[in-house]
């Protein structure tokens, strides 16, 4: 279990418990976070569940893959250093209090 | 009070709707009827990881039950609708309850074509690929060692091929084309996916026409082609196409013609009814289509949202699809209806490469196998109005994030 933060641009925040094994995309669109869509449901095709990771976090989010790696040149809105898509960070004890920032596109 | 706008169909066209909906802060109640004991779930990967038991059933759901009380919208599971009357402005279940609509969203989607009872098509052992339902019969079946014969060498038939061999069962896959994907892909695809199910041990046949389906006390035991060949089967998947749910829409006098017939709004011929994903058919380019996938449902489903809350948007979005089979992740962008010529890109790693499919000059869509920059930054050139040449792209030292950007 990981309680994870979603913070908006606006200001407002959604927290939530997380299920170890679950991916941050799924946890976000069961929580009702906005402007995560995560269309191909996790399998690195849409590239529509973009967070940025607090700078903190990054390590232990996880390497990025090839395949990740490239479909972050797709985002709605333009990658950072700190850019993962949200599919493929999966929960567990280790990312308790994780925050994520959500980009809004425009 | 003012009626709800009722949703038929839930599917990812629905929940995409609902989502937008909600988002955009609309007060106008949603009432989502579906046929289906399921909230709205993702199909995909029924033919590909839930075949396989590599994902849980609760994981399919694109929102937990929950979040549509939540969202007060109000479900109707197991429900059918059988009649719309477009001058009361209801829709009449098939257990003979009216239900009011201000606006109406058909979502009905598309079913699996089946084969004629005639020649052995209602035999137990005999599926077809849609549904969680659909699955849930069938997985039983999925044990090391039988044969599964698969009548169809699409994307269902060729994704359910894949997942029979990584469990252990002789599959045969029988094709009446002269090459599998022909509908949908060009030949050097074909080529590309015939030698990867060779290479795990399908036995492939193309340019081969069943006659029936075989019989052992009203379970099906094989197959006779129209050659006389026979080929023995435990279970047979028959995967050849889908047909539109458009019938009710049709028997209440919408325009419909391979689908329900909708403008670049997504509005039918009435207008306070929409249809949006596989049940409806669009003008793309100039051209009448019907598309069967995610984004398409779940784009216009997102449009139709937006359309209802005042904006003034058309469809517009470039389509995009995927299959997975084995080690092979396949990405698709744009349409190649029309194509002239395919120019072949090769990969940077064995069993990667893509096909990039022209009109002329003209750029028209990609298949990428293993290849996701050719599929993230063609796309962009797709986007973008680019059309590289054919030696640009043939050209493995093209840098194409630099076409894409440039």
């Amino acid at each position: 279990m990981a309680n994870i933060t979603w913070k908006m641009e606006d200001g407002s925040e959604i927290s939530a418990d997380v299920k170890d094994g679950l991916n941050l995309m799924e946890a976000a669109t069961a929580n009702n976070v906005p402007h995560i869509e995560g269309e191909c449901g996790g399998c690195l095709s849409c590239a529509t569940c973009h967070v940025f990771v607090a700078p903190e976090w990054l390590a232990k989010t996880g390497e990025i893959d090839d395949i990740e790696d490239t479909m972050l040149e797709m985002t709605d809105v333009e990658r950072e250093d700190n850019s993962r898509l949200s599919c493929q960070i999966i929960a567990s004890a280790e990312l308790d209090g994780l925050v994520l920032h959500v980009p809004e596109p425009e | 009070m003012t009626a709800p706008i009722v949703i038929v169909g839930a599917g990812q066209a629905a929940a995409s709707f609902i989502s937008r909906h909600v988002a955009l802060g609309s007060e106008q109640p949603l009432l989502l009827v579906g046929e289906e004991s399921h909230p709205p779930y993702q199909r995909p990967p029924l033919s590909k990881k839930y075949l396989l038991g590599e994902l849980e059933r609760e994981r399919l759901f694109i929102r937990p039950l929950q979040w549509y009380a939540d969202q007060a919208v109000e479900l109707r599971l197991d429900t059918r609708i059988d009649t719309i009357d477009r001058e009361r402005r209801q829709v009449i279940s098939s257990n003979g309850e009216s239900i009011d609509y201000d606006k109406l969203l058909l979502c009905t989607g598309s079913r699996a074509r089946t084969l004629p009872a005639e020649i052995g098509g209602s035999l137990d052992g005999v599926f077809t690929l849609r549904s969680i339902d659909d699955i849930d019969r069938m997985s039983p079946e999925f044990q090391a060692g039988r044969k599964l014969l698969i009548v169809g060498g699409g994307y269902i038939g060729l994704e359910a091929a894949a997942v029979g061999r990584k469990l252990g069962l002789e599959v045969t896959v029988l094709e009446m084309a002269d090459r599998i994907l022909q509908r949908v892909a060009a030949a050097a695809t074909s080529d590309y996916f015939r030698d990867l199910h060779c290479a795990h041990g399908v036995s492939l046949h193309e340019s081969t026409r069943l006659a029936r389906l075989l019989s052992d006390g009203g379970k099906v035991c094989g197959a006779e082609l129209e050659s006389g060949d026979i080929i023995d089967a435990d279970l047979v998947l028959v995967g050849i196409g889908s047909i539109p749910n458009n019938e009710i829409a049709q028997a209440a006098g919408l325009d419909c013609a391979n689908g329900i017939s909708v403008s670049e709004t997504c509005q039918t011929s009435d207008a306070h009814i929409y249809a949006a994903g596989d049940c409806c058919n669009f003008v793309r380019n100039e051209q009448h289509i019907r598309l069967e996938s995610v984004q398409n449902a779940a784009d216009q489903g997102d449009l139709i949202a937006r359309v209802l809350a005042g904006e003034k948007v058309t469809y517009t979005a470039l389509p995009w699809f995927w299959s997975d089979q084995y080690d092979c992740k396949l990405q698709i962008v744009g349409l190649n209806h029309g194509y002239s010529q395919t120019v072949l890109r090769p990969g940077v790693n064995p069993g990667s490469q893509s096909i990039w499919y022209y009109r002329d000059q003209q750029l028209l869509a990609i298949d990428a196998m293993n290849e996701p920059k050719s599929y993230a930054f063609g796309r962009k050139i797709i986007e973008a109005g680019k059309h590289p040449t054919a030696e640009e792209v043939a050209d493995p030292s093209t840098d194409l994030k630099a076409l894409a950007m440039g």
